[in-house]
């Protein structure tokens, strides 16, 4: 069965048609979340161990978080995640155009996640709160909350070099848009690359509430 | 082409966008009311509804082949047990404590 279509291009031999082509890149970016979501869930077992045997340290240290800030980089990044859905709804409508300016869209709010980050890092840095033999700030409140700040770092971290990642992959989606190498018959790359922000925006979702909002 | 090509309205992402910002203000409201033990588990409840809505729309599962969605359910129940195992361990270390006492007990 053969077509006509502007996907020809784009569809390798050795699959059925268009439409498996499709689901096995899916199914392949779908198997690698599963990835991402176990190795952070790594860390998220760190966090769950180290606050349930030090509660006190990390309800006194979370004060130490901007919570306006914090709550500022969830809203960025749900509305990213908006803009990623809806440069995927413009090249399913045929409008590659509006699709491009999404994802700079969506390339400019990640870089705002960055820019947030930054200032809270560099503050946190003037103060010695630094993640592991680097750490220097001398503990209010009676407690020392090192093993916080560690956690803090690490987590926060490994989210911030993912934002970074998934900024390099929409900049490369952005400039094949402009080139017009997507169309309604094949976007995989940019569902994929969808796949991957929306799981950065869960992984701050969680983060969150999880650092900023204690108690 | 089969159905699986669902195109969803910009509206309804635009709803769903909404109703994320709206949790986050009620998680950021609620973080500033004191209930004890249970802040954490209202801020992990309204995390996973957030969380749910972002898989299911977002990440289109909702429309898509349940094969996907069956290999993220599958990660999540992966992570709990991780986690919950591992928490029986860490939450009952300080028993030992008292069974060795117990033992002193009986020598003496």
């Amino acid at each position: 069965m053969s077509e006509a279509t502007a996907h020809n291009g784009n569809l390798e031999h050795h699959f059925i048609d268009a439409e498996q082509q499709k689901d096995s890149a899916k199914i392949g970016m779908w198997l690698f979340l599963l990835t991402e979501i176990l190795t952070f869930g790594g860390l998220f077992v760190a966090y769950t161990i180290f606050r349930s045997l030090n509660p006190e340290m990390f309800f006194n240290a979370h004060k130490f978080l901007d919570t306006e800030l914090g709550a500022f980089n969830t809203i960025v990044l749900i509305t990213s995640s908006l803009t990623m859905a809806l440069a995927i709804q413009s090249l399913q409508v045929n409008k590659p155009k509006l699709a491009y300016r999404y994802l700079l869209a969506t390339f400019i709010f990640a870089a705002t996640f960055l820019v947030v980050k930054y200032f809270e890092y560099s503050h946190k840095f003037h103060l010695g709160q630094l993640p592991g033999r680097f750490y220097t700030f001398e503990g209010v409140e009676g407690t020392n909350p090192h093993i916080f700040f560690g956690i803090y770092f690490m987590m926060t971290g490994l989210h911030g070099i993912h934002v970074i990642i998934g900024m390099g992959l929409i900049l490369w989606l952005a400039i094949k848009t402009r080139k017009l190498q997507f169309s309604p018959d094949y976007y995989t790359p940019v569902e994929n690359v969808g796949l991957f922000w929306h799981l950065v925006d869960l992984i701050w979702i969680f983060l969150f509430p999880l650092f900023y909002l204690i108690g | 082409m089969t159905t699986k090509n669902h195109i969803i309205p910009v509206k309804n992402y635009l709803l769903i966008t909404a109703a994320l910002f709206v949790l986050t203000v009620v998680t950021v409201a609620v973080s500033f009311v004191d209930l004890g033990g249970f802040n954490v588990v209202v801020a992990l409840a309204v995390a996973s509804v957030k969380a749910t809505l972002v898989a299911l729309f977002f990440m289109h599962l909702w429309y898509d082949n349940k094969l996907y969605m069956l290999i993220f359910v599958i990660a999540i129940v992966i992570l709990a047990v991780f986690i919950i195992i591992i928490m029986f361990d860490v939450m009952t270390r300080d028993d030992i404590y008292q069974f060795a006492q117990s033992l002193t007990g009986l020598l003496t």
